[in-house]
């Protein structure tokens, strides 16, 4: 089979820093074929798919095009083999046209002014290969995110790519337009492109993929037919086994909600309703994308929900109001700490006290000693390792940077914390550390609603899990009785055509 | 990732001194270039002329500091001291209204200005840039239509701004309690504390329960009341309120703050820095006058200052970071 590999990954690693995130892996690329890439979200797809694409390269191990040995040392490169990526975030620029777009940074030049004719004709030639029948005079803006990208898929053709690289294509699309890309990408299979196709959804994987390379924890596990059994396939991507790294000491929930959150719609969430009881710590589970973020953003005040309510301890929270959810005893440790959870040019003692600010100030004048004497016991508390509590948090290491948000609702002294990934970037040691912070909230009564997208985590150190898929929760397992296989099996589930299934 | 200006050291440090007061340092060294190149640069009279001349900017960069540290830009100074001169000269001079409230209602006009700066900006989400840069016009446009165009003398309180109290000029008074107060509220309050959390990560200071908006608004209130009072000094010193007043200073004050080593994406400056910004300013230009530098090209010299400056601070941060 390898013989007449267009393109093969071979024995390839790369690691950042300490961390091994590609570890010998292999995957090879046929002409005409479409080949898989799945794993749990930081299994090292989308690492894996950037080295072929130029922007990161290989520590070890060999790429072949052809049976040629090739280096791809950047983007360039990477187009000039004729490999071509689609990622996530289109590269288009919303305000030029489709015609400026597909020859962007080739623009045909006649006397060196722009031949518009001969654009308008490269960029028909492109639609014309896909069927697209779209005018190549509309901006880019104007189209819709499937269109957007199919006008990507053109402009690849037209640079004659012969592997086309998707990253999750589907994310963002619905059923009738996920057909539509399937149908081109069946066209692209029998003029015989050679395409690396990632998705989640595995019910996508059989419809359109010819073999599946699982990858987890940056190690390659097989490639198998893509008609393998789904619950084969979730077995694959998910099978570790979880180390004692856990130590989720559970206790005895109280009988009264204190997180309740009723019939909540945003966006692409839908009717959300939960409740969390004091000593409980609840995980949200889900796929990239499944709206767990924007579950926590919401509960949290930090976005405006359409209809719904939120409650804490039976009293209702405004809408979009970050200040009265913290005055309600609410606390939200973000996603991302560096962009949304910390002001990073500012010292570690200012960075735990911004939600204690308000409250403690006499006369609007900041309480300085009072401030830096609970920044400085709540640093020692959570073992927060630093030269001093005044130097700027940007030096610290992400797990105590990550501990520095945790102190700052710890110091405001809230009950119910919202958890957005909250070990993601963290060493190990500072893990653990993070868990027993959840274990003292709970064991003093307060609560715990934690997004995460490692499973180990979730199994580890909650007493009940909700799984959501697509903006809605698909079902809610207690812990004790989930397993990986389980929880993925609710991850990937299509709750929209269940319904429409049962609507008919 | 370890930062090397922060570990503290025991005993007095030179070279971090050095690094952190760029600055002052450069202040210094243009003082005694000043006083080399000229003697008459070293004598009372000057050096009181220079601090009459520096009021004016310094407080009005005083203002302009909360609002960079906010991660803004205010281009409506200059025209809100010039309405702000002028209302309270109206209200004295054409109006005939009580002489003791003309300060006040000069504050208040500069404190509304700005107030609506930042309304467009918080609620209107308007990039500040955008925002202020609408007011400079409109409140200039405003201020001729006040005065018609013409001059109006100041009240007596107005003019008592622009004069001596014993053998000390007010404005030099007012730009030391200025100052003051300004570096108060910047480093103790909960505002300037606002100030500098939303300038430095706006999303953060969000999710944290800081009301970003109010925090916006509030930034700009202070940068037109203090505006305001910079117009008022500089009407007082001339007795007079002249629709064209302080046209241009708004990029005065804002290189005074960026001297002063502010970041223009927000998060980082000092009221004193900001102080030392105004006075590299204008010894520069009382220096060069002094030398009978032709005007025109003082402008090419005060621009490679700036440049120069700034370069300085931008190189220092990248070895501090990395």
């Amino acid at each position: 089979m390898s013989n007449d590999a267009l393109l093969v990954l071979d024995r390839v690693c790369k690691s950042f820093g300490p961390v091994q995130v590609i570890d010998e892996v292999t995957v090879e690329v046929h002409a005409g074929k479409v080949s898989v890439l799945l794993g749990e979200n930081g299994a090292g797809k989308s690492t894996l798919i950037k080295m072929i694409a130029g922007v990161h390269t290989a520590d070890s191990g060999r790429i072949l095009m052809d049976g040629k040995e090739v280096k791809i040392p950047d983007t360039k490169a990477s187009e000039a083999l004729g490999i071509a990526t689609i990622h996530q975030e289109l590269n288009l620029v919303p305000s030029m046209s489709i015609a400026e777009n597909i020859t962007l940074g080739r623009v045909p030049r006649r006397f060196g002014i722009i031949n518009r004719r001969e654009m308008r004709r490269i960029a028909r030639e492109a639609l014309d290969q896909l069927g697209l029948n779209l005018d190549v005079n509309t901006p880019v803006g104007d189209l819709g995110l499937a269109e957007q990208q199919l006008v990507e898929i053109a402009k690849a053709l037209s640079l004659d790519a012969r592997v086309l690289i998707l990253d999750e294509p589907t994310a963002a699309l619905t059923n009738a337009e996920i057909a539509g890309l399937f149908e081109v990408v069946n066209q692209l299979k029998a003029k015989g492109v050679g395409m690396v196709f990632i998705s989640h959804h595995l019910d996508e994987i059989a419809e359109i993929g010819d073999f599946v390379n699982v990858l987890r924890d940056g190690k390659f596990i097989a490639t198998v037919p893509a008609d393998t059994d789904e619950s084969e396939l979730v077995r694959l991507m998910v099978g570790r086994d979880i180390d004692a790294q856990f130590p989720r000491q559970a206790t005895v929930p109280g009988d009264t909600a204190l997180l309740s959150v009723e019939n909540l719609s945003l966006g692409a969430l839908e009717n959300i309703s939960l409740s969390v009881r004091p000593g409980e710590v609840v995980a949200l589970a889900g796929l990239m994308g499944a709206g767990r973020t924007e579950l926590i953003r919401a509960i949290a005040g930090a976005d405006k929900y359409s209809s719904g309510t939120v409650k804490i301890a039976g009293k209702k929270l405004p809408s979009n109001d970050v200040a009265a959810a913290t005055r309600a005893g609410l606390g939200h440790v973000p996603e991302d700490r560096k962009t949304q959870g910390l002001v990073l040019d500012a010292s570690v003692a200012e960075n735990i006290g911004y939600a204690t600010m308000a409250a403690t100030a006499k006369g609007g004048l900041v309480d300085r000693k009072g401030q830096r004497a609970r920044a400085e016991s709540v640093a020692v508390r959570l073992r927060i390792r630093m030269g001093n509590i005044d130097q700027p948090i940007r030096s610290l290491s992400g797990g105590n940077q990550q501990k520095a948000v945790f102190g700052r609702w710890f110091s405001a002294g809230a009950k119910v914390l919202l958890l957005d990934e909250p070990t993601r970037g963290v060493d190990v040691g500072a893990k653990v550390e993070i868990y027993e912070l959840i274990n003292e909230i709970t064991a003093s009564g307060g609560c715990v609603l934690m997004a995460s997208s490692e499973l180990p985590e979730v199994l580890g150190m909650s007493d009940r899990v909700l799984v959501m898929s697509q903006g809605r929760i698909a079902g809610e397992l207690a812990t004790e009785q989930a397993t990986q296989d389980s929880i993925m099996a609710l991850a990937v589930s299509n709750v929209h055509r269940e319904d429409e299934m049962g609507k008919k | 990732m370890s930062s090397v200006a922060t570990t503290p050291k025991k005993g007095f440090d030179f070279k971090a001194f050095l690094a952190n007061n760029g600055a002052l340092v450069g202040l210094v060294v243009l003082c005694l270039a000043m006083f080399i190149a000229t003697p008459r640069f070293l004598t009372g009279p000057n050096l009181m002329n220079i601090g009459i001349q520096v009021s004016t900017i310094a407080v009005m960069a005083f203002g302009m500091t909360f609002v960079i540290v906010a991660a803004g830009i205010d281009l409506s100074v200059g025209s809100i001291a010039a309405i702000s001169a002028m209302t309270s000269s109206y209200w004295v001079t054409t109006a005939g209204l009580p002489d003791g409230l003309s300060i006040i209602v000069g504050l208040a006009i500069g404190g509304l200005c700005g107030w609506v700066t930042g309304a467009m900006s918080a609620f209107g989400k308007l990039p500040t840039f955008i925002a202020s840069l609408a007011m400079l016009t409109i409140v200039r446009g405003l201020t001729l239509v006040i005065s018609d165009g013409r001059p109006i003398a100041t009240g007596d309180a107005v003019s008592w701004l622009g004069g001596d109290l014993g053998f000390m000029p007010v404005p030099i008074l007012i730009l030391i309690v200025s100052g003051l107060v300004a570096a108060f509220v910047l480093n103790r309050t909960i505002i300037g504390k606002n100030a500098f959390a939303v300038g430095g990560n706006t999303e953060a200071a969000r999710l944290s329960g800081i009301p970003v908006k109010r925090v916006l608004v509030t930034v700009f209130v202070i940068s037109g009341i203090f505006a305001a009072l910079s117009g008022m000094i500089l009407a007082g010193r001339l007795d007079s309120a002249q629709p064209t007043l302080a046209s241009g200073y708004e990029l005065d004050a804002i290189a005074a703050v960026v001297i002063g080593g502010a970041s223009l994406s927000g998060g980082v400056g000092r009221i004193s820095g900001t102080l030392i910004g105004a006075l590299v300013l204008a010894v520069i230009r009382n220096g060069l006058n002094l030398l009978s530098v032709s005007a025109f090209w003082q402008q090419v010299v005060i621009g490679l200052v700036i440049a120069i400056a700034v370069g300085f601070d931008v190189l220092r941060r990248k070895n501090v970071r990395h």
